[in-house]
């Protein structure tokens, strides 16, 4: 009876109300256990995946298992219909023999690890200055519009998550969006509807820019690199012709 | 004889050779008596000839496997090279004058140097080279081209660069979001080992190395070559403290040294080409060629390999169809990725693309990538765009970086308004000068500069947004609180400065 006292205590002791600080990221960094992410979800590599791993877990020093933490998490989260729950993070922490907290923190530290359900397409709009400048904010309200989503929300049907992402590298080809692993660049509000209705019919798009042109070159004709490239040993020092 | 008898001043130039006194005496009988000043020809920079282009495929024209990147001159005798050696090799980079191209310009051949000390031999660590392709500085997307079409450049440059500092292993860090690219250059790996060129006994020089890819997950401050170190080791992406540099214990405590993937990808072809090649191109201690991204308020948005020290004027007419509006219709130009000052107009009619002409104009070469803006541009929102971009991205282990970051993320976000006291301007330079050089590594510089730029040649621009909120709202006290809101019945603390008259600024031409 007086053993269970001091344990009673503090909770009689507390507020009954509680306030609870605002969010300060986009993403919440402590894990809470739900119905669909909790520990006891059982994860494990199939087969392909766990001769991938191995072959990534080889490239580095067998004492430093742990730096393949990054690329078997981003494994484990393809697998898992592009997300890393707990049950992928344990077992990678398992698979790797560190404690589960390191992978943790990688794991809360990296804007590529999704640690919510996502949809079957991860919109992702990069809103940078540089394609801020091109008119990022135009086609952000354009993929919101036509999915009646906001950033970092999901569609009802569950096909579609979009997101605002910082600077993706492809700021010539501004602006631009990806999906999935693929970029779609020189984006106009037309043809982004077009990308998505294109993925909201199953299809898959073409990737790259969709404005015609191939990569990054002057889209007005070709500036540079105009001529035939040069051959093995032409122009090189007597040495190495 | 001659010496006892001449003046002082005829034998200070006694020094000077005999051949080359007999010509002075024979200007000075044609009566030359002045010194005339001949002006040197002026060199006008840019115009790069294709045959002088390292990067023959940047724009994925051709098939960027090994057959084709053989046609195009890559893995061409590179045995030869290797057999000529590390010192060879480090002076071939030293002559031919190249910076490091990932930002912070510090010269290649030097930095691979250091690994090579005295006694290095007797070490038994394994040493490595990292390639850092963690390319995420707004503004920049060359890394991205030369992996995409020409990822065998990347990975014979990291044999070479290899060998240059007697590394056993190689890993290229690719960003998480670069997949195209990470398949290409894990394909060019793969060829390169079937091919036998990597592995053991690569191009059978006798010489051992290996070349891994390591795909990142997506963090900014992993560009940071110790935070790179962590990040490739498997653990949040936080930079470390130098000393020790990375070259005595880096990477798996091993000596490393981190280059970033042109720097490396060129060497090579300046190998094979020659050292007094590379240099021809540019203006002393700046030399070589180099790709500039273009981005922004330009007609045609491209990557160009250019040589260095072009105008930046040029770059933009030759290569980009000019500024959407004409030349005068441009407000601003960021020549150097997200982290260096913007210049105004006046200034980038001027300057050269260069490490020291952008530094003699406050700013910076950085990655070479271009951010045109036009008189259309909102610059304070850009600006405030990057600043919240910076606080994205703070690692958050140094506390003036992770709170200050968002100290000037909020205020910024408050004068693109107009919310705001003309007095937080100089509270908000304050702010940047206290994270600057003082953080760990140079993301909190880097988040500083963009705003000190703007506020060093834009300043009338935000005080008249201020000045125009202020007569739609009424007066604003610090923090964003509008006077009008304020309840006069409370007390309210006298530092608020909402009762602070506030002149208008002063018209400036």
């Amino acid at each position: 009876m007086l053993a269970r006292l001091p344990r009673l205590a503090p909770r009689s002791l507390s507020r009954s109300l509680s306030t609870t600080c605002s969010r300060r990221s986009d993403a919440l960094f402590v894990h809470r256990d739900t119905n669909y992410n909790n520990p006891k979800i059982p994860f494990e590599f199939d087969a392909e995946n766990k001769k991938r791993a191995d072959e990534i877990i080889a490239r580095y020093p067998p004492q430093y298992k742990k730096a393949a933490t990054i690329p078997l998490l981003d494994l484990g989260q393809r697998q898992n219909k592009g997300w890393t729950s707990i049950s992928v993070m344990n077992y990678v922490a398992k698979l790797l023999e560190m404690p589960p907290m390191r992978v943790y923190e990688v794991a809360t530290f990296y804007t590529m690890f999704n640690r919510e359900p996502i949809g079957e397409n991860f919109v992702q709009v990069c809103t940078t200055t540089p394609c801020m400048l091109r008119g990022s904010t135009e086609i952000l309200n354009t993929v919101c519009k036509e999915l009646g989503v906001h950033p970092g929300e999901t569609t009802k049907d569950g096909k579609f998550t979009v997101v605002e992402v910082e600077c993706q590298g492809a700021c010539s080809n501004a602006p631009m969006l990806v999906v999935g692993d693929d970029f779609y660049e020189d984006l106009t509000p037309a043809s982004t509807k077009s990308i998505l209705s294109a993925f909201a019919s199953g299809q898959k798009p073409k990737p790259g820019p969709q404005s015609g042109r191939q990569t990054s070159e002057n889209s007005a004709g070709l500036t540079a690199l105009t001529s035939k490239p040069y051959g093995p040993g032409e122009f090189c020092q007597p040495d190495f012709q | 004889m001659l010496r006892t008898t001449t003046t002082p001043m005829l034998r200070a130039s006694s020094a000077v050779s005999r051949p080359f006194r007999a010509k002075l005496r024979q200007t000075a009988k044609h009566a030359r008596t002045f010194a005339t000043v001949a002006d040197p020809p002026v060199r006008r920079y840019g115009g790069l000839k294709d045959q002088d282009r390292i990067f023959t495929n940047v724009y994925c024209r051709h098939d960027h496997g090994i057959k084709g990147a053989m046609a195009r001159g890559d893995w061409h005798r590179t045995k030869d090279i290797l057999l000529k050696g590390d010192s060879w090799i480090i002076q071939t980079m030293k002559d031919s004058g190249l910076r490091g191209r990932g930002g912070a310009g510090f010269p290649s051949g030097l930095k691979w140097s250091f690994m090579n000390k005295p006694g290095w031999e007797k070490d038994p660590r394994p040493r490595y080279l990292v390639v850092n392709a963690d390319e995420g500085e707004p503004g920049t997307c060359k890394d991205r081209e030369i992996m995409r079409g020409d990822p065998h450049k990347l990975v014979e440059g990291c044999l070479v660069a290899g060998r240059a500092m007697n590394a056993n292993a190689a890993y290229i860090y690719i960003r998480g979001e670069f997949f195209q690219e990470a398949s290409h250059v894990q394909q060019a790996i793969n060829e390169a080992y079937a091919a036998g060129l990597l592995g053991k006994n690569a191009c059978g020089s006798g010489y051992s190395f290996d070349v891994y890819l390591h795909r990142g997950a997506g963090a900014y401050i992993c560009g940071e070559e110790t935070a790179l170190i962590e990040s490739l080791e498997g653990k949040q992406g936080k930079p470390r403290l130098k000393p020790p540099f990375p070259a005595d214990v880096g990477l798996f405590g091993c000596p490393t040294t981190v280059a970033n993937v042109e720097t490396v990808a060129v060497a090579p072809t300046i190998a094979r080409r020659g050292g007094a090649w590379f240099a021809q191109f540019g203006r002393e201690r700046n030399q070589g060629t180099k790709l500039f991204c273009i981005s922004g308020h330009v007609n045609n948005p491209c990557v160009v390999e250019e040589e260095m020290s072009i105008p930046l004027k040029d770059l933009i007419e030759k290569h980009c169809g000019g500024v959407i509006g004409g030349w005068d219709n441009l407000l601003g130009i960021i020549p150097g990725g997200s982290s260096v000052p913007v210049l105004p107009i006046k200034q980038c009619s001027e300057v050269l693309m260069d490490f020291d002409s952008l530094k003699d104009a406050q700013s910076g070469l950085g990655t070479g990538a271009v951010i045109v803006m036009n008189k259309s541009t909102d610059i304070i929102s850009a600006i405030a765009r990057f600043a919240s971009f910076y606080k994205h991205e703070s690692c958050g282990q140094c506390t003036p970086c992770r709170e200050g970051t968002t100290w000037m993320y909020n205020m910024m976000h408050r004068i693109e308004q107009g919310r705001g006291h003309v007095r937080e301007i100089d509270m908000l330079l304050e702010i940047s000068k206290q994270i600057e050089g003082k953080t760990i590594c140079a993301l909190g510089d880097a988040a500083a500069w963009p705003i000190q730029g703007l506020m060093r040649h834009f300043r009338p621009e935000v005080e008249a947004r201020i000045e125009a909120f202020r007569q739609a709202e009424g007066n604003v006290a610090f923090g964003g609180l509008l006077a009008k809101d304020v309840d006069d019945t409370l007390a309210v603390p006298d530092n608020l400065g909402v009762r602070i008259p506030v002149e208008s600024p002063a018209p400036r031409m």
